[in-house]
């Protein structure tokens, strides 16, 4: 039995992963939930967004915070782009997997094209300093990716929940002929959405850039965890994801400290599996 | 046609016999491991568009079969000694068997979504490669194979494996072929397009999808099994890596996955097209080509490549023989006065009513024992009590109406009848045969059919193909050819036979209706169940509707049917059941039940009844 330090490290390392979990599967519960849109390529979006970062970074000099706000808007386009094409070709659920699944290829292909498969690494004199809470050592970066994740759930859910946008694209995903038929304006409400999405995946990009290194084949490693994270929390349910992925991060990594690392992918897909099992009528 | 297709199969076995001959002229080694790998993904897509191409449950598990099986043969090979085609049938096996525990499972879900199967499945492949890499079957640093023995089926080892990967390629597209061709191939396709439909008209579901799923998994872990030894050092991370789910996703949907050649199309354009690139740059260049050419196919066909070139031939060789016979069929159909009056009035084109049942219930009459006896039946959904002890009894040969307000219970009544919902409580008989309880199969089995108000055709499926579904599974069970007879029977009687090749998308609400009675006859029931046939049916429609159904009742069948339409309900029933609020407020001849104070109460308030 590991020590009550160790535990509590673990957890607390496990919360702050989970807030990088979250802050991915918060724009792909959103498109998935309301647009029923698989979207397999926001993992390719955030990878872009995270070698733009460690350009912008690393060859212009530019600080982190200002290369997310020059992505920002610029994947929003992305997003709206993407949509456009989804619209105009009438694409379904199933076909949306498909047709990102290929888009994810060519961006990761443009990736290594640009940046080569090798490693890279996003140096910055923040990457390790943490604040020291009692015995235990909280990392600044990944704090503040997990207070990121958590703004960002929250608006979103206030966003759902207060706006009339909101509550039209939550009425759009249940009846689209009768949210219609009531004068809501579904398509151009989606677009914005897709926008939204992608910008948060430029988010979670400039996060990535900063905490992990990166290597194009790295956009598949995160789909398991992020999809279990997705749909344990539950479509389109903003405070559902970022709680998910929280819990996804601790149990991973407290199985880590109990355990064995290699052991830790085993919980998040037990848990998604009995999930699915047991409630199938949750997402 | 038949000639034909002896020819096609004659050409087919010899490109094969040619095939296998292959490695004995002596090929550089480089074309046969391409061509295996051509045959390896030929069966690969092709075992996973038996389950997700057919009945459409699209898995992303099939690299955990594979990599089931190649574990399977690494683990009896090198550490156990055994003979590497020994291991390869055992192989397939171990993936079956995963295969059935996972579908005994995860197929008992109600409602389970497709996309929720998808990322189940995908979650599985992650699993048991952990599973794997943590236990002593791999332990980390992968398997090798290179200390066993090749068996020397022709001279150089990659000519065995070419041997094997064209065998199970050609066993797959066998396998593939008899599957589209079959009573089981045509229940896969009516789960795709509507379970609970297909469950309802006698296509036992469980079993077919857990079918479907063993054999698509035993196939690819034999797959994985000869790759095992082609690759002879296996890895976790290559095994379980997401390219086997999505290249086999992509090269069935390319290629076209209902069809039983698509997927093998599909896997050759991209394997080939990846080989293409190989090496450094390009290849990287050659993925995002494969990748955009995809997007393209997906969005442009998205029936897939063999679907798609199928209808551009029909298209242009129907073009061909202009003012032939394709086009004039089609003038003849929309133009021609008798095609359209004969499609109106159906009856005018039926000289004879086919007999409905085939079983030898004694003759009709109101003193024959009860045919469908329903005692004491209970039905809540969450808070609302739709039925509160219903009881209700219909003898054989006798149309009994069943009529009530909206919401009394009427259609939750049929559905429990089909074994679409379970009852709370209470009992259905049929006969002397216990219904309740039952699963919807087995109660369409045993001679109850229905309608749907709302009509659910197969989508996918023509009408002569629904028509024909019904009669497959429907307690006649006949063969495929005399389903299809029967069929044209039918259709011919609800006046359809000429819309038999139509997709039910093409038409109209009244053909789509006549198409629902045409597929609840042609299983030859003991009960018919028809839930509202006439509602939005125009006057004339609706006299040749009751037309119809006095026809059918004259060929011995015994009906329930709900219904709005007053008229029909007066001129067809012998005898009608009022409910109100999930309780029988009356029962009794027509007349007699709607002269009731109490029905006119319930219908029209309570002024008219005074």
């Amino acid at each position: 039995m590991p020590s009550l330090t160790l535990l509590g490290q673990s957890v607390i390392s496990g919360l702050l992963a989970g807030g990088l979990y979250s802050l991915l599967a918060l724009g792909l519960s959103l498109s998935w939930g309301l647009l029923r849109l698989v979207n397999l390529g926001h993992f390719a979006l955030a990878f872009l967004g995270a070698y733009l970062t460690y350009h912008l970074g690393t060859v212009l000099h530019l600080a982190p915070w200002l290369s997310v706000l020059i992505i920002v808007p610029i994947f929003f386009g992305l997003g709206v782009g993407l949509h456009a094409i989804f619209v105009r070709f009438g694409v379904t659920e199933f076909t949306s997997l498909l047709v990102t699944f290929g888009v994810t290829v060519i961006v990761e292909s443009i990736i290594q094209l640009v940046w080569t498969a090798d490693f890279r690494r996003f140096e910055t004199p923040y990457a390790t300093a943490s604040i020291k809470v009692g015995p235990l050592f909280v990392p600044t970066l990944e704090l503040l990716t997990c207070l990121t994740a958590a703004g960002l759930a929250f608006a979103t859910w206030a966003w759902l929940r207060f706006t009339y946008v909101g509550k039209a694209l939550r009425a759009a995903a249940e009846d689209p002929a009768m949210a219609a038929a009531f004068g809501v304006n579904h398509r151009a409400q989606a677009f914005l959405l897709s926008g939204v999405s992608a910008a948060y995946a430029g988010v979670a990009g400039g996060y990535i850039a900063l905490i992990s290194t990166l290597a194009p084949s790295q956009i598949w490693a995160w789909l398991g965890v992020v999809f279990a994270v997705v749909i344990i929390g539950g479509l389109a349910r903003p405070i559902g994801a970022l709680l998910a992925g929280l819990l996804i991060g601790v149990s991973e990594s407290v199985t880590m400290a109990v355990v064995t690392p290699a052991w830790a992918p085993l919980v998040s897909f037990s848990v998604l599996i009995g999930l699915l099992v047991l409630r199938p009528g949750r997402v | 046609m038949r000639g034909r297709r002896r020819l096609v199969a004659a050409g087919l076995l010899a490109a094969g016999l040619a095939l296998g001959a292959l490695p004995t002229v002596g090929l550089p080694a480089f074309y046969e491991s391409f061509l295996y790998l051509v045959f390896s993904w030929i069966a690969l897509a092709t075992s996973w568009s038996i389950l997700s191409g057919y009945a459409g449950y699209f898995s992303f598990g099939h690299g955990a079969f594979f990599g089931a099986g190649m574990y399977t043969t690494a683990t009896l090979a090198a550490a156990y000694g055994l003979p590497f085609l020994w291991t390869l049938p055992l192989a397939g096996v171990v993936a079956a068997l995963l295969a059935c525990g996972i579908g005994a499972v995860v197929f008992r879900v109600k409602q389970l979504r497709g996309e929720l199967f998808g990322l189940l499945t995908l979650a599985i492949t992650f699993v048991l490669a952990t599973i794997v890499l943590n236990t002593p079957i791999d332990g980390g640093p992968g398997v090798y194979l290179s200390g066993v023995p090749m068996p020397r089926l022709v001279g150089s080892p990659t000519g065995t494996i070419y041997l094997l990967g064209l065998g199970l390629a050609a066993v797959t597209l066998v396998t593939a072929y008899a599957i589209t061709r079959s009573r089981f191939g045509l229940g896969l396709f009516a789960i795709h397009d509507d379970e609970d439909v297909a469950e309802v008209k006698g296509v036992p579901t469980f079993r077919y999808k857990l079918t479907a799923f063993v054999i698509s998994a035993g196939i690819a872990g034999v797959a994985g099994g000869i790759q095992a030894m082609y690759v002879s050092y296996v890895t976790v991370a290559e095994t379980f890596a997401i390219t086997v789910p999505l290249y086999v996703v992509l090269m069935s949907i390319l290629g076209g996955a209902r069809h039983w050649l698509g997927p093998a199309v599909g896997a050759t354009m991209i394997t080939a097209s990846l080989y293409a690139f190989t090496g450094g740059e390009s290849a990287v260049l050659g993925r995002a080509v494969v990748a955009l050419a995809l997007i393209l196919v997906i969005l442009l066909l998205p029936d897939g490549v063999v679907p798609s070139v199928r209808r551009w031939w029909f298209t242009w060789r129907s073009g061909a023989l202009a003012g032939g016979e394709g086009r004039a069929h089609r003038v003849d159909h929309r133009l021609d006065p008798g095609a359209a009056s004969a499609s109106r009035t159906p009856l005018a084109v039926t000289p004879r009513v086919p007999a409905v049942t085939s079983y030898g219930d004694a003759a009709p009459g109101s003193t024959a024992p009860p045919l469908l006896e329903c005692h004491e039946v209970w039905k809540a959904f969450g808070g609302i009590q739709a039925l509160r002890g219903v009881s209700l009894t219909i003898a054989l040969g006798e149309i009994v109406g069943l009529v009530g307000p909206n919401g009394s219970g009427k259609t939750t009544l049929i559905n429990i009848i089909s074994g679409h919902h379970g009852a709370d409580r209470g009992r259905i008989n049929l006969a002397e045969t216990r219904l309740s309880a039952r699963s919807a199969h087995e109660i369409a089995g045993l001679g109850v059919s229905r309608t749907y108000q709302i009509p659910r055709p197969f989508t996918h499926l023509s009408a002569l193909e629904n028509v024909a579904l019904a009669a497959t599974f429907g307690p006649g069970r006949c063969s495929a050819r005399q389903a299809r007879a029967d069929a044209r029977q039918w259709l011919a009687f609800t006046g359809l036979e000429r819309r038999a090749e139509a997709l039910p998308g093409e038409l109209n609400l009244h053909e789509r209706k006549f198409l629902e009675l045409a597929r609840a006859l042609a299983a030859r029931p003991r009960v018919i169940l028809l839930d509202e046939v006439l509602s939005g049916l125009n006057p004339t429609e609706i006299a040749s509707a009751i037309h119809l159904i006095r026809e059918i009742q004259a060929g011995g069948a015994t009906i329930l049917f709900v219904e709005h339409v007053m008229r029909a309900v007066l001129e067809l029933s012998n005898r009608v059941v009022v409910l109100n609020e999930g309780e029988v407020i009356a029962t009794g001849s027509p007349r007699e039940a709607m002269r009731d104070p109490h029905v006119i109460r319930v219908y029209l308030g309570k002024a008219h009844a005074a």
